[in-house]
């Protein structure tokens, strides 16, 4: 197994044409943890991994596996593993489809059943892969990535897809490589689809670093606060304006920064405003990530 | 180096899908009836010239035509469009399955990568020369024996041509790489080659041959230049082909000189983009 490098991206921007995707990006991913890479769908992850892996050219700034870029590598496929857009030829089967990459990569072939087994595919290995579903497709993926028994894992929304079991895999082969001292980067739209696997998390939004750290500073970033909802939501907005209340608006009404539901139940009683819902926010972490990427949408 | 593998890596990629030998049947079937068809034709016409020109719609043989060439070049005059095909579909497949991202994960040299496809597919396309010369020699001196016509097979000559049609071949699926990475675009690709093989060529060709100066011209285009490289061709009796053409190593030089400089535009437009 080759050792777990850093990744780092530094000073990282993307341009197509007018729109900018990714904006002046710089973190670190450190082996021996899996990294959550976060961000709502076009936030720039994607983008961000393509440059990573050289198959988009950055506008500015680098993007490095330990200060060698990736066309750099002089083994690629047996430093880094990446799974992108689990894209394959509909008429080839998963063993030849491994089989070719491991020849361009000068691999042994006696690595492809290997590595069949090791993402449970052995007995669809012989079957062609337009007939996969979506989740065979992302174990495939995944069995690409291990060719080379890499030190550094890219993997672009690897649990998209997977079934509750398939998710339960995912989770314990994920720990299980950092454990032995990779480098694990996993994007996901979803912090809650992460949450359970992930050590470490990156979080951007429109192509900016919201913030990167530990799963648990995520959580003691956010104070308690109130989930406030009415069937008039201008009203209650007003009602808690003018009680001097901060606040975001989310999926399931208002979430405001104030931890005792009390004082903002009297804030809508002062305003004569109808509450549908008021209670504390129980877990911070799924809010907090909304509220980092709530902020960089209004930005 | 890392060339043998990128080579080994497109031959397989080739090899584990089933377009090649789709092609490869119908290049056989298409050959084996135009050679094998023409041949009877052709020895029948040359047994019964009064016959022949009797039905008013063919033009009396040349006397003394060495029948055998032209029948054996139907390998390569007709059947030039299929490893054209297969060489735009290994380049054209790529995008459109979007498998240039593991081909440049595990190769991240992309010139590399393009000169593994076109020196596969210049070997491709001889293989494919190979079934296709196999099937007009085959189909055609059978017809040609039938009515015991030589068929020029104890020739030097004969097996010079044959040689110099798989080279055509060769060459022509280089050419397919070169179409593939310019027009990336699959389905516009493979309208591309039907279209100018089939229809825009020939009548260019037609119209060039109609004047001495378009003639000149007319004879640097791909397929004219494929027949004079082969040296022999069904375009020359039916007065579709100029009478002046390049000679074999000329034609050889425009197919080659099309292949790599498509190739290398396209090398340095298409393939140097973001893959996305």
């Amino acid at each position: 197994m080759a050792s777990g490098i850093p990744i780092e991206i530094s000073g990282l921007s993307k341009h197509f044409g007018p729109v900018t995707a990714v904006d002046d990006l710089s973190f670190t991913v450190q082996p021996g943890s899996v990294t959550g890479f976060l961000g709502p769908n076009g936030a720039g992850k994607t983008t961000t991994l393509r440059v990573l892996l050289g198959l988009e050219h950055a506008s500015a700034g680098t993007a490095t596996f330990g200060g060698t870029p990736y066309s750099a590598l002089p083994r690629p496929l047996e430093t880094v593993g990446a799974a992108l857009d689990a894209s394959f030829h509909p008429g080839r089967t998963a063993r030849n489809h491994l089989k070719v990459y491991a020849t361009a990569a000068g691999l042994s072939s006696a690595r492809v059943p290997v590595v069949l087994e090791q993402v449970g595919m052995s007995d669809y290995a012989d079957r062609r892969v337009g007939g996969y579903s979506l989740g065979m497709r992302q174990r495939l993926a995944l069995a690409y990535t291990l060719l080379g028994d890499p030190g550094v894992f890219v993997l672009d929304e690897p649990i998209n897809g997977l079934d509750p079991e398939g998710i339960k895999w995912i989770r314990g082969f994920l720990q299980t490589l950092a454990h032995e001292g990779r480098t694990v980067l996993v994007s996901s739209h979803l912090l809650s689809e992460v949450q359970q696997s992930v050590d470490e998390v990156v979080i951007i939004a429109k192509g900016r670093l919201m913030k990167s750290g530990t799963l648990a500073s995520l959580e003691l970033d956010s104070a308690p606060r109130t989930i406030a909802d009415s069937p008039d939501r201008p009203a209650l907005a007003a009602a808690l304006t003018s009680a001097g209340l901060e606040f975001i608006e989310g999926r399931s009404g208002f979430i405001v920064d104030e931890p005792d539901p009390a004082r903002v139940g009297h804030a809508a009683f002062v305003g004569g405003v109808e509450l549908a819902a008021l209670h504390r926010l129980k877990s911070g972490l799924e809010e907090s990530f909304l509220s980092l990427v709530g902020e960089g949408e209004a930005s | 180096m890392n060339l043998v593998r990128a080579l080994g890596a497109e031959f397989q990629k080739v090899f584990t899908t089933r377009i090649w030998w789709l092609l490869a049947i119908l290049l056989a079937g298409y050959v084996a009836i135009m050679s094998g068809g023409l041949g009877a034709f052709l020895g029948w016409a040359s047994q019964n010239p009064d016959a022949a020109a009797s039905t008013g719609n063919s033009a009396p043989l040349p006397a003394g035509l060495d029948l055998a060439p032209l029948v054996y070049s139907f390998a390569s005059s007709i059947g030039y469009v299929f490893p054209v095909l297969l060489g735009a579909l290994a380049v054209t497949g790529e995008f459109r399955h979007q498998t240039l991202t593991p081909t440049f994960l595990a190769e991240p040299h992309r010139t590399v990568v393009l000169t593994a496809k076109f020196i596969s597919q210049l070997v491709i396309g001889a293989g494919l020369g190979v079934i296709a010369f196999a099937v007009s020699v085959g189909a055609g001196s059978a017809a040609l024996a039938a009515f015991g016509l030589d068929t020029g097979l104890d020739s030097s000559d004969t097996w010079a041509l044959i040689g110099r049609g798989v080279l055509a071949m060769a060459l022509w699926g280089a050419i397919g790489v070169g179409l593939g990475v310019l027009v990336t675009n699959q389905v516009a690709a493979i309208v591309i080659v039907i279209a100018f093989t089939q229809f825009v060529e020939p009548i260019l060709r037609l119209v060039a041959s109609l004047s001495d100066v378009t003639a000149s011209i007319g004879r640097f285009l791909p397929g004219a230049a494929s027949d004079a490289l082969v040296g022999a061709s069904f375009y020359n009796i039916a007065s579709l082909g100029s009478s002046e053409s390049l000679e074999w190593w000329q034609g050889g030089l425009v197919l080659a000189g099309i292949a790599v400089v498509a190739t290398v535009i396209g090398g340095a437009t298409t393939w140097r983009r973001d893959v996305s």
